[in-house]
């Protein structure tokens, strides 16, 4: 696919041969795959913290030292030795984060009864956050948030102790609109009553839910225009076609002008003359979407829905939590790609320069998703029912 | 106990239903877009990537009235930059201008054509040389946008004898796009500027028609052509007009670079302009092309001006050729005949508060109303005048329609000078300013009095006729006579006795024909301080006019020359009708 994006007849530089780059580094990330299938899940858990603290390293080293490209060119969030870019912090972190916050939750065997025991892992969590967050980048910042989410769903969080959670946030959404906050604030209100938590939980959460309505238009104020135009562009991509809504709109039309049948690998007329901007990255399922078609979309959807089934009934089997708990996470981040990129596609999400697992053109990226996919073999194989059930 | 199979399997139960609402969703909203808007995201795809190239359109041909070409089109290329931005368009402006001269002026005027569209090409050359062709074309790769047209250019292959009547076309201006009349017409196209060209705009006017080319991204053009089905352009029939271009070329050539004046012909019958010529002229084809405003400058300030239109606009005193209208007042107020003689004979001047001159310093006696016109007696139409009275006479002017345009189809036809009541000279002069006695000067068509060259021709379609003047229409269209004179058919029969007689022994005596039995007036206006202007109005052949001329030559001196040149013309048009043998076609 990444070949296909480089074909324009226009000059495009850096994505017509980026092609190869991909391919060569898909090389190297099988064999680092291929090396994560002889590793024995014990082994990575134990060295889960070693990987999780020097992630951080990383990503404070980037903080200070890092670059940017492509959608997310303002960020700071490649470093660079000698002028090349060596890889993304942030796609280790996620991995790391993953084991560390498995590892965490693995230890408990009890769910957690009160907000307040889940200090823990939303501490392992919030660090690699915040600092993913100072870049910015704001589509790994999501990635964390799901994968937290996720992880804490299937260790066992009751529902209502996430959405707690989970309100200050949603409050946050919503506070473009008095009326809707309010409707919100009041229905967690009624909610907390009815639930019967302790006064603490309940002034702590209602607070933040306060605090953060309030800071809604600092924390506006504090993000940078072309942010703040793609999040406004996402509420209306009419709205101004010139850049922050362009790349949205030239993406719809690609995928829109595809039809049922596309129009033939490396033949889509966009990307060819140079219209869809980002084809190799953050757009280049909008190539799927022109060139393959609505056939070829769901073929791949369907693809990426077989495999994340896969993934879950891989954590079932698991032969033990943590096992469980890395593979779903794994999954966790993947759907998370896949749901943000592809809906930012079609304008469904605001575009954050977040890439689509093994077709966007991202060696670091591609390299920790082979990796993860070593992992999960060795998960799905050290698992009850049957043994090598991917096939190795 | 958090990790207790069953829990698990439930909590699996749940991912599975997160994951297939996730892939549900995703998966309708392609399908929506995909399949139920498609054909409206194709057609944004092909927006995108398609320009419009206008190709632009022939005028029509114009022909005179045996079919020849008066106006046609020749095969040109036009040049054009499509270019996202000014700033592009200057940078490719730049570009060109390394391979053919472009200065400035032109460089500005060329963004003034993108601005007005941005979308279409921005015109450069509207008419190159191959020359200049085929040097952009080696460097096509260097210019992006760049778009070599063949287009049709305006051609006159009598530019010169033409111009008053033809006229030029030009590019359409800021002002006239924002006219309801240019609705629907593009910066950069075609218009007839002034003449036939600019009065028939809509039947000359060509359809434009349109290609396709591939952009990219960054405006550049990837393929030229083949892309979407293109639509040629169309172009309307042939205009016909009464014009004779022989006669035109004859007037032309008469004229050459000597004389100045005007000339109009009619057919009187049914008002058919069959030439209409002004000196001094131009070659109307400089205007079509490259450099029109430099032209235009050169031309405005040439001497005697050759861009003023003296047969529709230049107002002279008539002179003498007005008597006819003071015979006529008189004849149809009953206070002559043909025969009366004033009472007092001419001697070479009249007594009226002062002494006022005929041109004939011996006088030329006690003279009839027929011998006066054929002489062009000036005491006799002094008396005559003072017999009328002023404010009939104004009033007379005013209905034989010398105070309004002739409604000739041209664009700029000037107003006569005739006061039409007494207040005018209240008005002018102040009630103590003026005395009685200009009636004797209006008589003989002096003093407030400026006609134009065709508006004499019109009266004089009605002296030649029935008494119903004929409106002039360069283009065939249905006659339309407007009866002016009230006399009987003797008095009219008598008038024209009398204007035969002008030609066959009077002062137009010198400018026989053989063969040919011809009638009309002389005259000389006094045009201080220049030289007299030297008039003739009449037609051919006196008992069934076919032609009516009215010329005027300036600082000609005498009517008399101005006759000799107007017979020629008549018998021009008579004798190549008769070698020819054909009836004019309408």
């Amino acid at each position: 696919m990444v070949y296909s994006a480089g074909q324009t007849d226009s000059p495009a530089g850096f994505v017509a041969v980026a092609w190869r780059r991909q391919l060569a580094f898909a090389g190297a990330a099988c064999l680092t795959a291929w090396l994560a299938v002889r590793t024995s899940v014990r082994l990575v858990e134990w060295a889960t913290p070693v990987l999780y603290g020097g992630s951080l390293v990383l990503l404070l080293a980037v903080l200070a030292f890092g670059t940017g490209a492509g959608t997310a060119a303002s960020v700071k969030g490649w470093l660079t030795i000698g002028g090349v870019r060596v890889g993304q912090p942030a796609e280790l972190a996620k991995l790391a984060t993953v084991l560390m916050l498995a590892k965490v939750l693995a230890a408990r065997r009890e769910p957690p009864r009160a907000l307040v025991e889940l200090w823990r892992p939303l501490l392992v969590v919030a660090i690699p956050w915040v600092l993913v967050m100072a870049q910015p980048d704001l589509g790994t910042g999501i990635a964390f948030i799901g994968v937290c989410f996720a992880l804490l769903f299937w260790s066992g969080v009751p529902p209502w102790m996430l959405l707690m959670l989970a309100s200050p946030g949603i409050g946050l959404l919503l506070a473009f609109s008095s009326g809707l906050w309010g409707a919100w604030f009041v229905a967690l209100a009624v909610l907390l009553f009815a639930l019967r938590r302790t006064v603490g939980e309940v002034v702590s959460v209602l607070a933040a839910n306060v605090a953060l309505g309030v800071v809604a238009p600092v924390l506006w104020d504090a993000l940078k225009p072309y942010q703040r135009q793609r999040l406004l562009v996402f509420l209306d991509p009419g709205l101004a076609p010139g850049d922050a809504g362009y790349h949205v709109t030239q993406s719809r039309v690609a995928i829109g002008s595809g039809g049922l049948l596309g129009k033939g690998f490396t033949l889509g007329s966009q990307k060819r003359l140079g219209y869809l901007p980002e084809r190799h990255t953050d757009f280049i399922f909008s190539v799927v979407g022109e060139e393959l078609g609505f056939i070829g979309v769901t073929v791949l959807l369907a693809l990426f829905c077989a495999l994340l089934l896969r993934i879950v009934r891989v954590s079932t089997r698991a032969s033990d939590p943590f096992a469980g708990l890395v593979a779903l996470g794994l999954g966790a981040v993947w759907l998370v790609h896949i749901v943000v990129n592809v809906g930012m596609t079609l304008g469904l999400m605001p575009v954050t320069g977040i890439p689509l697992p093994f077709l966007s053109y991202g060696p670091s990226f591609l390299v920790v998703s082979w990796l993860a996919v070593g992992v999960l073999l060795r998960v799905s194989s050290e698992g009850k029912g049957e043994a090598g059930a991917l096939g190795l | 106990m958090a990790y207790h199979p069953n829990l698990l399997l439930r909590r699996a139960r749940l991912a599975r239903m997160v994951l297939g609402t996730a892939f549900g969703a995703l998966l309708l909203a392609f399908f929506r877009a995909q399949v139920l808007q498609n054909a409206d995201f194709v057609e944004r795809a092909e927006n995108n990537r398609l320009r419009e190239v206008p190709l632009p359109a022939a005028r029509a041909v114009i022909t005179d009235r045996h079919g020849e070409v008066l106006a046609e089109n020749l095969p040109g290329y036009t040049v054009s930059l499509l270019t996202p931005s000014v700033d592009s368009l200057r940078a490719a402006l730049a570009t060109v201008a390394r391979v053919v001269p472009l200065d400035s002026a032109q460089r500005e005027a060329v963004v003034r054509r993108f601005r007005r569209a941005p979308t279409r090409p921005a015109v450069v050359f509207n008419d190159a040389s191959f020359t200049v062709v085929s040097a952009l074309e080696e460097r096509r790769a260097g210019i992006p946008g760049l778009i070599i047209q063949s287009a049709p250019k305006r051609h006159y292959p009598d530019g010169p004898a033409l111009a008053a009547v033809m006229g030029y076309t030009g590019e359409i201006s800021e002002q006239q796009l924002q006219q309801p009349r240019y609705d629907g017409y593009k910066a950069g196209q075609q218009v007839g500027r002034t003449g036939l060209e600019l009065e028939y705009e809509e039947r000359l006017r060509g359809h434009e028609g349109r290609r396709f080319v591939e952009v990219d991204a960054h405006n550049r053009v990837v393929r030229d052509g083949g892309v979407r089905e293109a639509e040629s352009p169309s172009a309307q029939e042939p205009l016909r007009t009464n014009l004779d271009l022989d006669l035109q070329r004859f007037i032309h050539g008469y004229f050459a670079d000597s004389l100045r004046g005007a000339v109009v012909a009619m057919d009187p019958a049914t008002g058919g302009v069959l030439a209409l010529y002004s000196a001094p002229t131009y070659d109307i084809n400089r205007f079509i092309g490259r450099r029109p405003a430099a032209e235009y400058d050169s031309l405005s300030n040439a001497p005697f001006d050759p861009l003023f239109n003296r047969a529709l606009r230049g107002n002279y005193a008539p002179a003498s050729t007005w008597k006819l209208a003071t015979a006529v007042l008189g004849l149809e107020m009953g206070l002559v005949t043909m025969d009366t003689r004033m009472a007092q004979p001419c001697t070479g001047g009249y007594y009226y508060g002062r002494v006022f001159r005929c041109w004939e310093r011996k006088g030329h006696g006690n003279v009839t109303l027929a011998e006066a016109i054929a002489k062009s007696c000036d005491v006799y139409f002094y008396q005559l005048g003072l017999k009328i009275g002023l404010a009939n006479l104004l009033a007379g002017g005013v209905r034989l329609g010398f105070n309004r345009r002739t409604g000739i189809d041209l664009p700029g036809e000037g107003r006569p000078i005739w006061p039409e009541a007494i207040a005018y000279f209240d008005r002018r002069y102040g009630p103590r300013g003026w005395n009685r006695s200009v009636v004797l000067s209006l008589a003989i068509g002096q003093a407030n009095n400026a006609q134009t060259p065709v508006s004499m021709a019109r009266f004089y379609t009605a002296l030649a006729t029935d008494g119903s003047a004929a409106t002039p229409q360069v283009v065939a269209r249905p006659v339309e006579r407007t009866r002016i004179l009230s006399l009987t058919p003797e008095q009219l029969a008598g008038v024209q006795a009398a204007l035969a007689d002008v030609v066959s022994r009077g002062t137009a005596a010198g400018a026989q024909v053989r063969g040919l039995t011809i009638a009309g007036k002389t005259g000389t206006a006094q045009n201080p301080p220049f030289k007299d202007n030297a008039w003739f109005v009449g037609y051919a052949p006196a008992d069934a006019p076919r032609i009516v001329v009215a010329i005027i030559i300036e600082e000609g001196l005498h009517g008399s020359t101005a006759a000799r040149v107007a017979t020629r013309i008549m018998e021009r048009y008579l004798k190549a009708r008769l070698t020819m043998g054909s009836t004019p076609t309408d």
